[in-house]
């Protein structure tokens, strides 16, 4: 079985703070990451390495930067990368990154699966699985939380749906999207890190892909982000303080009369 | 019906399910400012009559349905088919469904397919007055920033909506559409996935439905002192939720998850208890009613989002409040 897993190179959000005066996401320091819900996609690729037996890519569309979210994988223990880079893939919305990556994946040979994170941290669509799926006219199971089984033409996996679970099977080949429920993605380790040293990581570039350059880039997709702006935060807080057993009695007080005039409480 | 307003009504077991009414709201909205006619496309097995009329009686002009045994359980491929042959069919202008497992599913599988764009995620959608294009504004980035988006090349312009952003929309008995049958399309007969059974959440926990939530941070310390929220929320009559902190460390399971890779919920009543209010948590509650927060740090953000702030800790000021609203229930 051979596997290819989409990762994503994002800003670490966990770094992104609010400036509590201006109301305005301070960007200073923020570091570029793996996807971190990729990370779940990589381990449910090892995972069925370990009980199938299985030839792991990892796939990144990305700067040349994107190279070390690449690396990361096979640090992991996943056995060969593709980053797919060039200055005319700059800009794509969801539908030209899929279709970018799609012909990738078909240049890289025949995958029997290929696994997708639930969404990336910063465009946080979570769209790229579905279409890659609906480019390469594969079927697609997403928000799966758990591998029931695979066979050579199919695997049976559990999605998470509203209300409950819902357990399926695919046809191979097929685009599955995963959830955290899969299980907690393992570490690097230090043989892995000397792996990623030595492999070499195949390179993709608008020439070595057959595209339509009418459709890749900002020029080539659908969407366009007209407006970027701030949530903007409309309540006014009345604070009480209750820092001390006297101050505390009264703000208890003034608590309560205020849920009265929410109707939080009968008054 | 031709380059109307649609929306992806959807049913669970023949049931027409509440998005679909929510999703209603939002399209008459539009439908009012663009002029154009509210149409809504349902996919399903024995789906109950009275759900086609009641999509009418909250707004829909007309209701295209597809009803087949192959559409009994959500499938991508049947699903996308049938969406598919509205889109050829009737040539939507817009395209607008819930941002639920199926239409994040399907929506993205269709749009690739039509060669068009797809918003995720929306939480305001307007009409750009000079060129009648639908502008669909969601959060991004984590919730840190929020972003406008256009399509204006390619048709159907297609957006996903957040379920609970917005209220359902009111029903009027006896408002006139009418309802079209279409039969399942050729290509719809087929799947490469194969629906096997349902297993129905073993808590019968929904937080979305709550009016009132008490939720805990990890300001409560230990799972040890949740018994406190316990007795907080109970004497108000509310759901427990909590934070991305309180779910990792295991002292409550993930449905209890507010924020952006949580619930969304808009209760009438949002109670925070040693919550910092960080801007994934703010993304699945801002929108509550009435909010307020206990919590030590005067400076926590929670409280720029908040009605009534208590600036204290919270073993303090919990157990004289619960005092307080118990002995008020005994003098009600
Ligand atoms: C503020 C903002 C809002 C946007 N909103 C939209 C929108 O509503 N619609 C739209 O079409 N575009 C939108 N975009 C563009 C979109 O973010 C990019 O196209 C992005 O490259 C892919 O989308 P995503 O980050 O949402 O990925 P998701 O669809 O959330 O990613 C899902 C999975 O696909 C895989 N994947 C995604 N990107 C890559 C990659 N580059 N390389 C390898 N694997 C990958 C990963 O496995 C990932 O977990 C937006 C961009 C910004 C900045
Ligand atoms: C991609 C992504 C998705 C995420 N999704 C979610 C999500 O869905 N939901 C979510 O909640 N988070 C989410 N997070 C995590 C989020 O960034 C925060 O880490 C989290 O919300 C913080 O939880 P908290 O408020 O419980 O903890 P903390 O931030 O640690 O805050 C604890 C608060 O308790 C207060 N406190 C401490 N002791 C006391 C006391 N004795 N009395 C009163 N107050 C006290 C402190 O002042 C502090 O403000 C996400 C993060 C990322 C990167």
């Amino acid at each position: 079985m051979r596997i290819a897993v989409c990762i994503k190179q994002v800003p670490d959000t966990k770094s992104v703070k609010m400036d509590p005066t201006t109301g305005t996401v301070v960007r200073k320091g923020v570091q570029s990451i793996v996807n971190p819900l990729d990370l779940y996609a990589l381990e449910t690729a090892l995972q069925m390495k370990e009980t199938y037996g299985a030839e792991t890519v990892a796939v990144s569309m990305g700067p040349p930067q994107a190279i070390e979210a690449v690396k990361e994988a096979i640090a992991m223990g996943i056995d060969g990368g593709a980053l797919i880079s060039d200055r005319a893939f700059a800009g794509s919305d969801t539908w030209a990154t899929a279709y970018i990556l799609a012909a990738a994946i078909k240049q890289l040979g025949h995958f029997d699966l290929i696994i997708c994170g639930e969404r990336a941290t910063d465009g946080d669509t979570g769209q790229i699985g579905p279409e890659i799926a609906a480019e390469l006219d594969m079927p697609t199971v997403t928000y799966v939380n758990k591998l029931i089984a695979a066979e050579a033409k199919a695997v049976k996996v559990s999605r998470l749906v509203e209300d409950g679970a819902e357990e399926v099977a695919m046809e191979l080949p097929g685009v599955l999207t995963v959830v955290k429920e899969v299980g907690e993605p393992r570490l690097p380790t230090l043989r892995g890190k000397l792996k990623a040293k030595s492999t070499e990581i195949t390179s993709m570039a608008l020439k070595d892909l057959e595209l339509n350059t009418s459709y890749i880039g900002l020029k080539g997709s659908p969407t366009r982000v007209v407006k970027i702006f701030q949530p903007k935060v409309v309540r006014e807080c009345r604070k009480v303080y209750a820092e001390n057993e006297g101050m505390v009695e009264e703000a208890v007080e003034q608590l309560v009369g205020f849920l009265k005039s929410r109707e939080v409480l009968a008054s | 019906m031709k380059n109307d307003i649609w929306i992806v009504a959807e049913q669970h077991q023949g049931k027409v399910a509440g998005i679909s009414f929510e999703l209603l709201t939002r399209g008459l909205a539009l439908a009012a400012k663009s002029g154009q006619k509210l149409c809504a496309m349902l996919f399903g097995h024995n789906i109950e009559e009275s759900g086609l009329q009641e999509l009418i009686d909250r707004g829909a002009d007309m209701v295209a349905v597809i009803d087949a045994p192959e559409l009994k359980n959500f499938l991508v491929e049947p699903y996308s088919q049938c969406m598919l042959e509205i889109l050829r069919k009737y040539e939507p202008q817009i395209v607008l469904a819930g941002a639920t497992s199926s239409g994040r599913t399907v929506l993205p599988y269709v749009a690739m397919t039509a060669h068009t764009g797809l918003t995720a995620d929306c939480t305001e959608l307007d009409i750009e007055p000079e060129s009648g294009l639908l502008l669909q504004t969601r959060p991004a980035i984590g919730g840190n920033i929020m972003a406008t988006i256009k399509c204006p090349d390619f048709r159907p312009q297609m957006a996903t909506i957040r379920p609970r952003s917005t209220p359902q929309a009111p029903r009027l008995a006896g408002r006139a559409g009418t309802i079209e049958r279409l039969p399942l399309p050729e290509k719809a007969k087929f799947s490469r996935v194969r629906f096997d059974r349902f297993i129905p959440e073993e808590e019968e926990f929904n937080l979305q439905d709550a009016e009132r939530i008490v939720v805990v941070g990890r300001g409560i310390k230990k799972a040890e002192n949740l018994p406190l929220i316990r007795e907080l929320a109970d004497a108000l009559g509310a759901a427990v939720g909590a934070t991305r902190e309180v779910i990792d460390r295991g002292w409550l399971s993930y449905p209890h998850q507010i924020g952006l890779s949580g619930k969304t919920v808009t209760p009438k009543f949002y109670f925070a208890v040693g919550v910092s209010g960080a801007i994934q948590h703010l993304a699945g509650m801002q929108t509550s009613e009435t909010i307020v927060a206990v919590n030590s740090d005067p400076e926590a953000q929670i409280f720029q989002v908040a009605d009534f702030g208590i600036v204290g800790n919270l073993f303090e000021v919990l157990p004289p409040l619960i005092e307080k609203i118990k002995r008020g229930e005994k003098a009600w």
